[in-house]
C-alpha cells in the first residue's frame, strides 16, 4: 500500500516531466520561430495583436516558398504578463524548441527578465517597441525607437515650431518614464531652459484620480509662457488624465499634450473626443498615404478577418525586424544565430512609411519621426516629420553616466564600450 | 531742370494717373468693387488648400484682414474639419457626408455645388497652432452674438492674445455692452492694454480696475510690473504704479490660495464620493450580512459594461444612456448579486474566510467572462454632454461637472439607501437577521429570501457606482480590482455594519488623501494613508463607528 | 510514543512519508538526470525543467508557512507573498552588489538602475548586502521583523478573522506600491535582476542550477520537519485550540496573543527564505511579487492541497503550479475558469482539499479534526 502511493507519487513526477519535454521532439525540416507575447494577463491587450502580426509576417513568407527553402513553423508561448515566466518561456523556446529566432516582449521588465537568457543561451530577440535606451545586447535587435528616434525629436517639434516655453514632464512610475524624462530634462536646459520651467511628475500604474495634477498643470501652464505635457503615461491611465484635462478646459490649443505610448491601438479603446488635437510621437501612424503601407493594412484586415483593427508603430517594427531577419539569413544561407548576427548589420528593409530601415552596428535600426494630431475617429494626422531618417542612439548623449558609452558589435564588439576608459563592462560572456 | 525737379514732375504724373484711375473705381459699378473682394477672397481661400500649415495661417490672417461676409462659415468649416478641396483641380469646397459621398458648397456664394464622392476630396487639415489662430479671429465675430456666454467666451479668448487693434475693438463694444459681466471682462482687457500707455494716471486707474480679477493674463500681467531687466532696473519706472501693482498681485495671490483650498476641499469630497460609492453596496454585503464579497468590484465592474452596452444599443441617446444605465446597472448587478447569493454564498453563512476564497474564484471568473465577451481591451463609455466641462465659479476656481454630479450622486444613492433600510418592510427584516438571525427567524421572517435580497441589494449598488464610475476611469476586465481593497479599507475603517461610518469614513479619507497629495505626491499620498489605516484598525479594530450589541459578536 | 523524535516527524503519517520519498527521489534522480544523462538521450532533464522543479519547491515552502498561519492557527494572512518578496529582495539585493563593476556602465558600487537615474552613491540600506552572510542574515530578518512588529500590533488589539485578512492585504499592496517607486531604491517596476554570480559561482552555469535545486529541497524538507515539530509540541496544540475556539483557549488562561505572533512571525520567516531560494533561480525579482493576488493564490494552493496538512500544502501548491504552467500555456483563456471553478469547488465541496478526498477514497479516519473552519 505504503510502497504502491510512493511509487505512484514518482510516476505522477515523471508524467509532468514528459508532458513539460513533450514540446521538444519535432521534426527539423521546418525553422521555427518564437513568439514571446503575453496572450493573458495585463499586457494581453497590447502584446496579442504583436502575436498576431508576426504570425501574418510568417504565413506571408511561407506563401512566398518558406526561406532558405524550408517552411517556417511559429512557436506561440505565453509569458501571461509575468517577469519570471518570460524568463522561464524564453528558455523554453531555446532550449526545448530550438528555435532560431524569437520575435517578443513589450515592457522593458520582460525584456530585462529574458536579457540573461537570451545571452546564455545565444538566441536571437527582436524588440519592436519604443524604450528608454540604455542597452546593446550582442542576442538584441531592438526594432522600436530609442529616446533620441522618439522623444528628443517631439520636444524640438514643440519647441521650434510650437514655440512652447514651459514644460511638463508627466510620466507613470516606470524606467522608460524616468529615463525619458531624464534625458529631456537634460536636453532641454541644454537648450537654456531654466529649472523652474520644467515641473516633473509622476504616478503609479493604473492612476485614475488626476484632479489634482491636472489642476497643477493648469496652474503652471497659465504663467504667461506656452506650455505643454510631454506625456509617457502609460495605458490605462491615459483615458482618466485626458477627461481630466477636458473637463478643467484645457484644450490642446492651450496646453497640447505629446504623448509616447499613445497610438491607435489605444486610441481604439477610449471615447476619443477629449484627446482631439493632442499630439503622439512616433515612427509610423496608419493614417500615412502610401502604397506599402496600404498593402500592409489590407493584408492585416484579411489576416484578422477585422476590417475594423487598427495598425499601430510597434507592429511596423515586427514588420521591419522580420523582415531584416529573413533578409540576413538569406545573405548568411543559414539560421545560425552567429552568422546571422554578422550579416544583418547594414541590412535594408522598406518601412511603410516610404523610408528606408537600416540596421547599425549598434543593433538599432533608422528611423523617420512622425508628430501626429489625434482626430476624432481614432486616427493621427501627420503634423510634422523629420527631414531624414533618425539613427537610434542606444546610450543618450544628454546622460551623465551614458554619455561615454557606445555600442558598435562590428569594430568594438562591445554594447557598452566605455570611451574614456576604453573598457567593455557588462558582458555576460566572453 | 535739375534732377529734384524732374522727379518731381514724374511723381505728380504717377499721382495723377493713380487718382484718376482711383477716380474711375469710385465711377465704376459698386458691384466691381466686390468682385474684387470676392476675388481676393477667393484667391486666398484657394491657398488654404496647402499642406504647409504655415502658408495656412497666412492665408487666415488675410481672411481675417479682408473681413469678407462669408471669412466666418469657412474659417468656422476649417475648424470643424468641414472643408476640403478637389484632389484634380485643387478647388476649395465646404463638404458635409452624406451617405453617398459628400455635398459640396461653394465658399464663395455659399450654394449647394453638388455632390462628390469622399475619394475625390481630401480634408484640409488643421493643427493645434492654426485652431488657436482661427478661434481668435472668430471670436473677433463673435461679440456682437446674441448670447451673452458667447460673448464672454470671446472677450477672454481676445485677451489671452491682446492688440492693440483687438483692444479698440473692445474699447469701442464697452458701452454698447448690455450684460455685466461681460462688460466686467472687457473693461479688465482694455484696462489690461492701458497698462502700455504713458500716462502715470492711466496705468494707476488700470491696475485699480484689474485688482479684482483673478483670471491667469492679469496676474501675469501684474506680476510683470514688478519684476527688473537684465540691468537691474524696474521694467515699470515709476514707484506709485509699482505698489499698487504690488498690492493688487498680493491680494489676487491671497484669493487664489483661498480658492485653491476650497478646489483641494472640493477634490478630496468627490475622490471620497469615489469611495463611498464603490464601498457603500459592500457596507450592506460586508457590514450588514457580514459577508465578504471579494466579487464586488466585479459586481461595479459589470455596471459599467452595462453603461457601455446601453451606449452601443442607443448610440443616438447618449445624453439619456447615463440616466437609463443607472436602473439598467442595477437589475444586472443586483441579479447576478442573487444568483451569488443563491449559488454559493449561502452555503458558506458563518464561514466568511470561505466566502472570501470562494467569491474570489467568482471575481477570477466574472472578469474572463467580461475578456470573452468585450475583449481584453478598454471599452469606450462616451461622456453626455451634460457631464462635461466645468462649473466656472470665478476665474480662479471651476468645478468639473462630472465629479460635482458624482457628490451629488452619491449623497443621493445613499439617502435612498436610508431610507429602505431604516422605513421600509425589508429594511426592518434586513435589520432583524443581521441582529439576531434565528430570533427573526422564529418571528416568521423569511431569512432566505431576506438574505438573497440583501445581497442583490449591495450587489446592484455596485452595479450602480459602476455607472458613475464608467464616467471617471477605464472600463475594462481591470477595473473592478483597482477598487476592491480601497473599498474593503473604507468599510473597515467606517465601522463594519455602519452606513454612516462609511460615508464618512469614505469621505475623510478622500479629503486626507487629497490634502496629503500636494505634498507627497500620489503615490506616497496613498502609501501614508494605507499605513495610517493599518495603524488606526490595530487602535481600534471595530472602526471609526463600532456596531454596539449582539450583532459586534458576530 | 514521542511524536517528537526525528523517525516520528518523518514518518508520522502516510501523508508526511510520501512527501519525503517523493522529495528524497527528486533531489537524487533530477541532478543525476540533468548533469549525468547525455544531453540527446531521452531522459535527459534540462536545466529548464528542473529549475522549473526548484521553482515549484520554493512555492511549497511558502504554502507550508502559509498553512501554518491558516491551516493550524486560523489566521488567514492574504499577505504572504510580501514576506517571499522580501526574502526575494534580501536576496536579490546581495546579488546585485555581487555583478560590482560589471555592469553596464562600469560603476564600481552602484546598480546599474542607480547609475541611469544619476544616483551618485549607494543608499544606506544597500549596505552590507555585498556580504552573504549578512544578506541572508537579512532575508529571515526583515521579513520576520515586519511580521513581528505587525503582528504585535494586530494581534494584541484582538484584530481577528476578515479583519486581520483584509489589513495583511492592505500591508502587501502599500508594499507593492512603495516598490514599485523608482525613489525607494529597489529598482521599481523592473526591480532586480541581471544577476551573475551567487557565491563566486555564475548562476548561470549547470552545477550552481543543481546546487540552488538542491538547497530549495533542503530547504523544504527543514521547514516541513519545523512545522512538524511546532505543530506536534504543546504550543503546536495550543495553536489548534485558538484555531478551533479561541475565547475558550483564552479563558483557560493561555497568552494566545504570544503563540499567534510566534507562529505568525515564524511563517513569515519561512516565507522569506523561500523568496530568497526563489530568485536566484528565476533571475528576477519586482514588485509584481507584492500583489495581492499572489497572496491569495497562496491560500488557494493550501485550500487545493488540504489545510491542515503540510503534505497537503506541498501537494496543491505543486499541482496548482503545475496546472499554471501547462495551462497558460496550451489554454490561456480557460486558466482563469479554471481557477475560479477551483476556488468555487473547493471550499463548497472539498473543505480538506485533494488530501481530504484521498483519504476519503482510502477509507481512511481523518488524522486533522474536522473542525478546520475559521
Amino acid at each position: 500500500m505504503r510502497r504502491k502511493r510512493i511509487l505512484s507519487g514518482l510516476a505522477k513526477l515523471a508524467a509532468a516531466v514528459a508532458v513539460v519535454a513533450a514540446g521538444a521532439a519535432q521534426a527539423a525540416d521546418t525553422i521555427k520561430v518564437g513568439v514571446l507575447h503575453s496572450l493573458s494577463g495585463t499586457m494581453a491587450i497590447s502584446e496579442t495583436t504583436l502575436k498576431d502580426t508576426v504570425l501574418m509576417l510568417i504565413e506571408e513568407q511561407n506563401k512566398k516558398g518558406g526561406l532558405l527553402g524550408k517552411k517556417l513553423e511559429p512557436v506561440v508561448v505565453d509569458p501571461a504578463s509575468n517577469w519570471p515566466l518570460f524568463a522561464e518561456k524564453a528558455e523554453q523556446l531555446l532550449v526545448k524548441d530550438k528555435v532560431a529566432v524569437v520575435f517578443g516582449c513589450w515592457t522593458s521588465v520582460s525584456r530585462k527578465s529574458v536579457l540573461p537568457v537570451f545571452e546564455k543561451h545565444n538566441g536571437l530577440l527582436f524588440y519592436p517597441v519604443q524604450y528608454e535606451g540604455e542597452e546593446s545586447s550582442r542576442n538584441v535587435f531592438y526594432t522600436g525607437a530609442a529616446p533620441n528616434q522618439q522623444a528628443i525629436p517631439a520636444v524640438d517639434y514643440l519647441m521650434n515650431e510650437v514655440g512652447v516655453e514651459r514644460w511638463v514632464l508627466a510620466g507613470t512610475d516606470y524606467v522608460y518614464p524616468r529615463t525619458t524624462n531624464k534625458i529631456l530634462e537634460a536636453y532641454l536646459k541644454s537648450k537654456g531652459v531654466k529649472q523652474e520651467d520644467i515641473m516633473i511628475n509622476y504616478t503609479p500604474f493604473g492612476h485614475s484620480d488626476w484632479q489634482r495634477i491636472v489642476a497643477d498643470i493648469k496652474r503652471f501652464g497659465s504663467a504667461g509662457k506656452k506650455t505643454a505635457v510631454v506625456s509617457t503615461i502609460n495605458g490605462d491611465a491615459n483615458v482618466p488624465f485626458y477627461k481630466e484635462l477636458a473637463n478643467q478646459k484645457i484644450s490642446a490649443e492651450d496646453i497640447p499634450v505629446v504623448a509616447f505610448s499613445v497610438g491607435e491601438e489605444e486610441l481604439s479603446g477610449i471615447d476619443t473626443k477629449p484627446l482631439v488635437g493632442h499630439l503622439a510621437a512616433w515612427n509610423y501612424f496608419m493614417s500615412v498615404d502610401t502604397p506599402a503601407n496600404a498593402e500592409f493594412i489590407k493584408k492585416w484586415h484579411t489576416f484578422i478577418k477585422n476590417p475594423k483593427r487598427v495598425t499601430n508603430d510597434p507592429m511596423e517594427a515586427h514588420y521591419i525586424g522580420f523582415n531584416m531577419w529573413v533578409k540576413a539569413v538569406e545573405k548568411a544561407g543559414t539560421t545560425d544565430v552567429d552568422k546571422v548576427i554578422d550579416a544583418i548589420i547594414g541590412v535594408e528593409v522598406p518601412n511603410l512609411t516610404g523610408g528606408v530601415a537600416k540596421m547599425l552596428p549598434n543593433h538599432h535600426i533608422t528611423k523617420p519621426v512622425l508628430i501626429g494630431e489625434v482626430r476624432a475617429d481614432g486616427q493621427f494626422d501627420v503634423v510634422w516629420q523629420t527631414d531624414g531618417l533618425v539613427p537610434g542612439d542606444a546610450w543618450s548623449d544628454y546622460l551623465e553616466g551614458s554619455k561615454d558609452i557606445e555600442a558598435d558589435w562590428v569594430t568594438l564588439k562591445c554594447g557598452n564600450y566605455n570611451t574614456k576608459t576604453k573598457k567593455c563592462s557588462g558582458q555576460n560572456y566572453e | 531742370m535739375t534732377k529734384e525737379n524732374t522727379w518731381i514732375v514724374c511723381m505728380r504724373t504717377v499721382i495723377v494717373t493713380v487718382l484718376y484711375a482711383l477716380a474711375m473705381l469710385r465711377a465704376a459699378d459698386a458691384l466691381a468693387a466686390d468682385a474684387a473682394a470676392d476675388d481676393t477672397f477667393s484667391q486666398t481661400v484657394a491657398t488654404l488648400a496647402s499642406t504647409n500649415f504655415k502658408v495656412k495661417e497666412r492665408a487666415v490672417e488675410a481672411l481675417a484682414q479682408q473681413r469678407h461676409p462669408n471669412t466666418r462659415a469657412v474659417l468656422s468649416a476649417l475648424l470643424d474639419g468641414t472643408l476640403y478641396f478637389r484632389k484634380s483641380d485643387q478647388q476649395v469646397f465646404i463638404a458635409e457626408a452624406k451617405e453617398d459621398g459628400l455635398a459640396l458648397t461653394d465658399p464663395l456664394t455659399l450654394q449647394a455645388a453638388g455632390s462628390a464622392p469622399a475619394s475625390e476630396l481630401t480634408r484640409i487639415t488643421t493643427n493645434n497652432q492654426l485652431r488657436k489662430q482661427i478661434k481668435g479671429v472668430l471670436a473677433s465675430f463673435a461679440l456682437t452674438d446674441p448670447n451673452a456666454e458667447v460673448r464672454l467666451a470671446a472677450v477672454r479668448e481676445m485677451m489671452r492674445s491682446l492688440d492693440r487693434e483687438s483692444a479698440e475693438i473692445l474699447r469701442q463694444r464697452i458701452e454698447e455692452e448690455s450684460n455685466d459681466a461681460v462688460r466686467r471682462a472687457m473693461r479688465s482687457a482694455v484696462a489690461l492694454a492701458d497698462l502700455d500707455s504713458s500716462d502715470v494716471e492711466v496705468r494707476l486707474a488700470a491696475i485699480e480696475t484689474l485688482r479684482d480679477d483673478l483670471s491667469p493674463e492679469v496676474f501675469n500681467r501684474l506680476s510683470a510690473l514688478l519684476e527688473r531687466n537684465a540691468d537691474g532696473e524696474y521694467v515699470e519706472p515709476d514707484e506709485k504704479v509699482r505698489a499698487a501693482a504690488l498690492a493688487a498681485v498680493n491680494s489676487i495671490k491671497s484669493w487664489r490660495n483661498f480658492y485653491a483650498s476650497i478646489e483641494t476641499l472640493f477634490f478630496g469630497l468627490s475622490l471620497g464620493s469615489v469611495l463611498v460609492l464603490a464601498a457603500i453596496g459592500l457596507a450592506i454585503t460586508f457590514g450588514v450580512m457580514g459577508v465578504i464579497n471579494m466579487a464586488h468590484g466585479e459586481l461595479i465592474m459589470l455596471g459599467a459594461y452595462t453603461t457601455y452596452v446601453i451606449q452601443q444599443a442607443m448610440p443616438s441617446y447618449i445624453e439619456a444612456s447615463v440616466l437609463i444605465a443607472i436602473p439598467m446597472a442595477f437589475l444586472v448587478s443586483g441579479s447576478v448579486g442573487v444568483l451569488i447569493e443563491r449559488g454559493i454564498v449561502r452555503f458558506l453563512y458563518g464561514r466568511p474566510l470561505e466566502t472570501l476564497l470562494a467569491t474570489f474564484g467568482v471575481s477570477l471568473v466574472l472578469q474572463q467572462v467580461v475578456r470573452d465577451l468585450f475583449t481584453a481591451n478598454n471599452r469606450p463609455v462616451e461622456t453626455p454632454s451634460w457631464m462635461a466641462g466645468s462649473l466656472q465659479i470665478n476665474e480662479a476656481l471651476s468645478l468639473t461637472y462630472n465629479r460635482l454630479y458624482v457628490v451629488v450622486f452619491m449623497l443621493a444613492v445613499f439617502a435612498l439607501l436610508v431610507i429602505v433600510l431604516k422605513r421600509t418592510r425589508l429594511g426592518l427584516q434586513v435589520r432583524a437577521v443581521s441582529m439576531n438571525r434565528s430570533m427573526a427567524k422564529a418571528m416568521g421572517v423569511r431569512t432566505e429570501w431576506v438574505d438573497a435580497l440583501t445581497f442583490g441589494l449591495g450587489s446592484g449598488i455596485a452595479g450602480v457606482a459602476g455607472v458613475a464610475l464608467s464616467q471617471l476611469t477605464n472600463v475594462g476586465p481591470n477595473l473592478g480590482q483597482s477598487y476592491i481593497i480601497d473599498s474593503f479599507m473604507v468599510v473597515v475603517f467606517g465601522g463594519v455594519g455602519n452606513l454612516w461610518g462609511t460615508l464618512i469614513g469614505g469621505m475623510s479619507l478622500g479629503v486626507v488623501n487629497q490634502m496629503l497629495e500636494p505634498h507627497a505626491g500620489a503615490v506616497l499620498a496613498k502609501i501614508f494613508v494605507l499605513i495610517a489605516l493599518i495603524l488606526f484598525i490595530q487602535r481600534r479594530p471595530r472602526g471609526l463607528f463600532p456596531q454596539k450589541g449582539r450583532a459586534a459578536e458576530a | 510514543m514521542n511524536t517528537q523524535s526525528l523517525p516520528s516527524l518523518l514518518f508520522g503519517d502516510r501523508g508526511t512519508k510520501v512527501f519525503f520519498g517523493v522529495l528524497l527521489a527528486a533531489l537524487v534522480l533530477v541532478p543525476i538526470l540533468h548533469l549525468a544523462v547525455p544531453a540527446d538521450s531521452g531522459l535527459h532533464l534540462s536545466g529548464y525543467t528542473m529549475t522549473l522543479l526548484g521553482k515549484y519547491m520554493t512555492y511549497a515552502l511558502l504554502a507550508i508557512a502559509v498553512d501554518l498561519v491558516w491551516g493550524y492557527c486560523g489566521i488567514l494572512s492574504l499577505g504572504h507573498a510580501a514576506f517571499f518578496a522580501l526574502g526575494g529582495y534580501a536576496m536579490g539585493m546581495y546579488l546585485m552588489r555581487q555583478i560590482g563593476p560589471r555592469g553596464v556602465y562600469g560603476h564600481p558600487v552602484l546598480p546599474d538602475f542607480m547609475v541611469f537615474l544619476n544616483w551618485t552613491e549607494l543608499p544606506w540600506f544597500w549596505h552590507g548586502f555585498d556580504m552573504f552572510w549578512f544578506a541572508a542574515l537579512m532575508v529571515v530578518i526583515v521579513p520576520g521583523a515586519l511580521a513581528f512588529v505587525f503582528g504585535w500590533l494586530a494581534f494584541r488589539s484582538r484584530v481577528t478573522g476578515v479583519y486581520l485578512s483584509i489589513i495583511t492585504q492592505a500591508l502587501t499592496y502599500a508594499l507593492m506600491l512603495a516598490f514599485f517607486r523608482n525613489d525607494m531604491g529597489f529598482g521599481g517596476n523592473n526591480g532586480l535582476t541581471d544577476f551573475k554570480e551567487i557565491l563566486g559561482f555564475d548562476i548561470n552555469a549547470p552545477g550552481t542550477r543543481v546546487a540552488l535545486f538542491i538547497a530549495s529541497g533542503i530547504a523544504l524538507a527543514l521547514g516541513y520537519l519545523a512545522c512538524a515539530y511546532i505543530t506536534r509540541s504543546r504550543a503546536g496544540r495550543v495553536i489548534q485550540a485558538v484555531r478551533d475556539a479561541e475565547s475558550r483557549a483564552r479563558f483557560l488562561g493561555y497568552r494566545i496573543e504570544s503563540y499567534k505572533l510566534w507562529v505568525f512571525t515564524f511563517s513569515a520567516v519561512l516565507a522569506g527564505i523561500a523568496g530568497a531560494l526563489y530568485v536566484p533561480q528565476v533571475g528576477i525579482i519586482n514588485p509584481s511579487e507584492f500583489q495581492p493576488i499572489n497572496s491569495i493564490e497562496v491560500v488557494i494552493w493550501v485550500a487545493v492541497g488540504g489545510r491542515g496538512t503540510l503534505y497537503g500544502a506541498v501537494a496543491g501548491a505543486v499541482l496548482v503550479n503545475y496546472a499554471k504552467t501547462y495551462f497558460t500555456a496550451a489554454l490561456p483563456e480557460f486558466w482563469l475558469y479554471a481557477l475560479g471553478a477551483l476556488f468555487v469547488i473547493v471550499t463548497l465541496f472539498m473543505p480538506r482539499g485533494v488530501v481530504g478526498l484521498a483519504d476519503r477514497f482510502a477509507k481512511k479516519e481523518p488524522q486533522v479534526a474536522e473542525a478546520v473552519t475559521a
